[in-house]
């Protein structure tokens, strides 16, 4: 429950921090509705749309009603997919809106235990410190590979688990050992004619549960033809908590992150996660009430790219590139696409794979549900969505589904558990494709 | 308020997961597209089928309590705003296609079903349901109906009325009752079909519809004209029609609109011209082929400075979408866009663009013009800022010229977008009262305790502005 004087002192905050002309600027048309995936998934329920979400801000600033439970059931519902934005032909950026009136209700609604117990671990304690990470992938591993996992699936003790909390824990990949966490470069060298010097965002999850997937991305960049600097001192993007009402530590890590590269020298900012790239470019706007960060935030905005978008760039679908024969489909990260409007990039990549046949699924760049932690706290509506999505992917008649970002990939792998497809499907991040062809069209004859 | 015992009877109908009425879920359903309006319901009232709609309407009706129907909330006349509390009764269970009869050439839906999926499904067929307002993609068959919306296609083939064949319709003391049908030829009484269309849920709630669709034109071709000069652009578009031709589509976009919707779609729209005509032919190649031929011809007798035939139909969709989107796209310049829809007989476009914009001087407000120009129906869109009372005051006074002008030329105050709440003060500019005399009987007689979207269509004498009232 929302205390009486939490609910005063959260219309308070909305009446001073959210952003009026802004609010303002959605003139209700609607435009939206028709993208929004959990106003489709509720049955056309307004509250439950970004129009609708819109008015209970403007509600709620405009003291028409209290930020009572219902809002924040709105507002907690939403994906923060911002497939809305893209469509809205007033320019509503509606993902700030979203940001800001999240920051206000969680910093000022005593939450319950457990619901702080969660997010205390994964906002403050794990992901902005990157060896606390390593350590956590180094258990998930000793769990893995000792006979932990077998033991603890064996004894039933999963039951105890929700179903999608379960069937994730079946999903997660297999990790690196810690030996292997701890030895990671800071240089590498073009190997062939240099063409770019670019610096890569290795990420907090994508660094250590899905180191592969970075050493791949490193590579292909090698191959490309750049030049990488892997600066040490980086740190979590700050995603996780921007979405989720935790912005004074977003900007903390956003902080870190800027002055971690702004002597790299780069061309490019590389990233290989749709939902970190989106959020570094937002840096600009987060940290846009600070003098001192706000032009040091947009110069590091700006320099920031997709791994599929500079290696579409550096002509990286002209080089041969093969697979054995099978479909494949994409799967859009809405991130990537909605807020770095990088969709066509991986397209061109993956229909220049020889042996492979692209099909498009409908409603690609509708989100899978994964959002951050939402397949987690809302799993509900988040498995709905997915359901919709396995439909989807079935129709392609794929063998691979190719994703951009970590959490999709999660969430997609989840999605074939939990449609006992395991045998004949797959999911991949587009770099590891992309590897996997580079080095099939480079195998001598006959192997 | 709703009574605790009128909760429970209307949740017994429609189930306890169709009623909502926490202060979350009304006020969601407390507003539609039109700027300055917005009023709390009493409850969200979502029945499941025909039966279950009577059931609520006669209970309604007991009880004196108002209905709103309403499809998505895209309409632009205040039209689905609850002004006098009340339900707001939604169709999301109601979405199907009964069926598509290709012997006969209709479709039968439900009210609930999104305009363009109704369009996809008929196309897959190969046939054709022409009336395509900008909302299509959002909007609902049933808000269609009750609006008779219009379109860009409105010009040669009409609008949702010429479409309708027949109804099922739902009167507030319970009835049910069936209107025409799938019948070329039907004189059995009076038209109540075209009765209801359009009737903006002043009078039962429509909850089936039969549709009449035509065979898909073989070909379209589709071509931008541009002008230095407003006026040239719309003498332009009355040379066309005078000359005997009349395109499916026959659009008109001024500079801001150009520039707002190029920022938006930017798909090269040009924005250093004073104004563009969106010009659309559909048929045999043929007849296609020569009318394009003429109307560049004519295009450029009257002017135009350039006349770019889109190369193919993924570039002229690209054009078409984006007209589509010139309104919302407007409220990228101020945070208050208000549109009206004057229109005016096709040969007086010209004299009635020059007259917005003498008006926008008079009153010193900024107007921005785009509209189906080809039918005579304008959308001068003001652009300002709720905030300021004297600007929104003078906003009123050069919408009125704007009517009284429209009327004077032979027109109408509102062409497809409804009369609602927010052109019920100037009906009587069309009417007259005699006229609204007799459309009250009418009222009268299907609604004699005014349960259905009150406040609508009847104005009382002043134009009154609406805020929410929780």
């Amino acid at each position: 429950m929302i205390t009486v004087q939490e609910k005063k002192r959260i219309q308070t905050e909305f009446q001073d921090k959210m952003d009026y002309d802004e609010l303002l600027n959605c003139m209700r048309c609607g435009f939206c509705l028709p993208s929004c995936p959990t106003y489709i998934e509720s049955g056309y329920d307004e509250a439950h749309s970004p129009r609708g979400r819109i008015a209970l801000m403007k509600a709620v600033v405009d003291g028409d009603i209290e930020p009572d439970e219902d809002v924040k059931r709105s507002l907690d519902m939403c994906l923060g997919c911002r497939a809305c934005e893209p469509v809205c032909p007033s320019g509503v950026n509606y993902g700030h809106l979203l940001e800001q009136a999240r920051d206000i209700i969680y910093q000022n609604h005593q939450l319950t235990a457990s619901t702080k117990a969660i997010r205390n671990i994964a906002f403050k304690g794990l992901f902005p410190n990157q060896s606390r990470m390593r350590t956590m992938t180094g258990l998930l591993g000793f769990y893995q590979r000792s006979g932990l996992q077998k033991a603890a699936r064996r004894t039933g003790l999963m039951k105890f688990l929700p179903e999608n909390l379960r069937t994730m824990e079946q999903v997660l990949p297999e990790v690196p050992s810690l030996k292997q966490l701890k030895n990671r470069p800071d240089h590498l060298p073009s190997l062939v004619p240099q063409k770019k010097k670019v610096a890569f965002f290795s990420g907090c999850l994508m660094d250590s549960m899905f180191m592969a997937t970075n050493d791949a991305t490193m590579k292909l960049l090698q191959y490309a033809g750049c030049e990488i600097v892997i600066p040490d001192s980086q740190a979590c993007c700050g995603a996780l908590h921007g979405h989720s009402g935790e912005k004074q530590q977003a900007k903390e890590l956003a902080k870190r992150n800027i002055a971690a590269f702004e002597t790299s020298g780069a061309d490019y900012i590389i990233t290989n996660a749709g939902g970190c790239g989106a959020f570094l470019t937002d840096y600009d706007h987060l940290l846009k009430d600070d003098p001192e960060w706000a032009p040091r935030a947009a110069a590091f905005a700006v320099k920031i790219k997709d791994i599929s978008s500079v290696l579409s760039e550096l002509e990286f679908d002209k080089l041969p590139l093969e697979l054995p024969e099978q479909i494949i489909t994409y799967q859009d990260s809405c991130h990537l696409k909605n807020v770095q409007k990088t969709f066509l990039e991986p397209r061109q990549l993956l229909q220049s794979i020889a042996g492979a046949q692209y099909k498009e699924m409908k409603d690609a760049d509708r989100c899978c549900g994964s959002a951050g932690i939402y397949n987690i706290v809302e799993s509900e509506m988040s498995m709905q969505i997915l359901d919709y999505k396995m439909e989807q992917v079935q129709d392609t008649m794929a063998k691979t589904i190719v994703t951009a970002n970590p959490g999709c990939l999660l969430q997609m792998k989840l999605g074939i558990e939990r449609e006992g497809l395991a045998d004949n499907m797959r999911v991949v991040h587009i770099v590891d494709l992309l590897l996997e062809a580079y080095e099939y069209a480079r195998q001598p004859v006959g192997s | 308020m709703l009574n605790e015992a009128l909760k429970r009877q209307l949740t017994a109908i429609v189930g306890p997961e169709n009623f909502q009425d926490n202060k979350a879920s009304r006020l969601v359903y407390s507003y539609d597209a039109t700027p300055q309006f917005q009023s709390m319901p009493d409850a969200v009232v979502a029945p499941r089928n025909t039966e279950e709609t009577a059931s609520v309407l006669k209970l309604c009706n007991e009880n004196k309590v108002p209905i709103v129907p309403r499809g998505s909330g895209t309409n632009l006349s205040a039209g689905t705003t609850p002004l006098n509390g009340g339900i707001v009764l939604l169709f999301k269970h109601m979405q199907d296609i009964i069926e598509i009869d290709e012997e006969n050439l209709t479709i039968t839906v439900q009210p609930g079903l999104i305009t363009l999926d109704m369009i996809h499904a008929v196309e897959a067929k190969g046939l054709f349901y022409p009336p395509d307002p900008s909302s299509m993609k959002i909007s609902t068959i049933g808000g269609n109906l009750n609006e008779n919306s219009g379109g860009l296609r409105g010009l040669k083939y009409g609008v949702t009325r010429d479409y309708v064949m027949g109804l099922e319709v739902v009167l507030p003391n319970g009835d049910i009752i069936r209107t025409g049908g799938k019948l070329a030829k039907d004189v059995a009484g009076y038209d109540l079909t075209r009765l209801f269309v359009g009737s903006e849920g002043t009078l039962g709630v429509i909850t089936e519809a039969t549709l009449k669709l035509v065979p898909i034109p073989e070909t379209k071709k589709t071509m931008l004209a541009l002008y230095e000069d407003i006026e040239a652009a719309a003498e332009a578009v009355s040379s066309i029609i005078a000359h005997r031709i009349i395109p499916t589509t026959l659009e008109f976009l001024d500079r801001p609109t150009l520039k707002v919707v190029e920022e938006f779609a930017q798909i090269g729209l040009p924005t250093d011209i004073e104004a563009v005509l969106l010009i659309e032919q559909d048929g045999p190649e043929e007849v296609v082929e020569r009318d394009i031929a003429k109307i560049a011809a004519l295009c450029r007798e009257n002017q135009a400075i350039q006349v770019d035939v889109a190369k193919s139909e993924v570039e002229a969709d690209a054009l078409r979408t984006a007209r589509r989107t010139a309104l919302s796209a407007l409220a990228r310049l101020k945070p208050t866009t208000i549109l009206e829809d004057a229109t005016v007989p096709r040969s007086k476009i010209a004299e009635m663009v020059r007259a917005i914009n003498d008006i926008a001087k008079e009153y010193d407000v900024e107007i921005c013009t785009f509209g189906h120009a080809g039918d005579g129906n304008l959308h001068p869109t003001c652009l300002t800022d709720v905030r300021n009372k004297e600007e929104i005051h003078r906003v009123e006074q050069a919408f009125e010229a704007i009517f009284h002008k429209a009327v004077e030329l032979g027109g109408t105050i509102t062409g497809e977008h409804g009369v609602g709440a927010m052109k019920s003060p100037y009906l009587h500019l069309k009417l007259g009262e005699e006229g609204i005399a007799a459309m009250k009987g009418i009222k009268q007689a299907f609604d004699p305790n005014n349960i259905m979207n009150p406040g609508k269509v009847f104005a009382k004498s002043e134009r009154k502005r609406v805020v929410v009232q929780p």
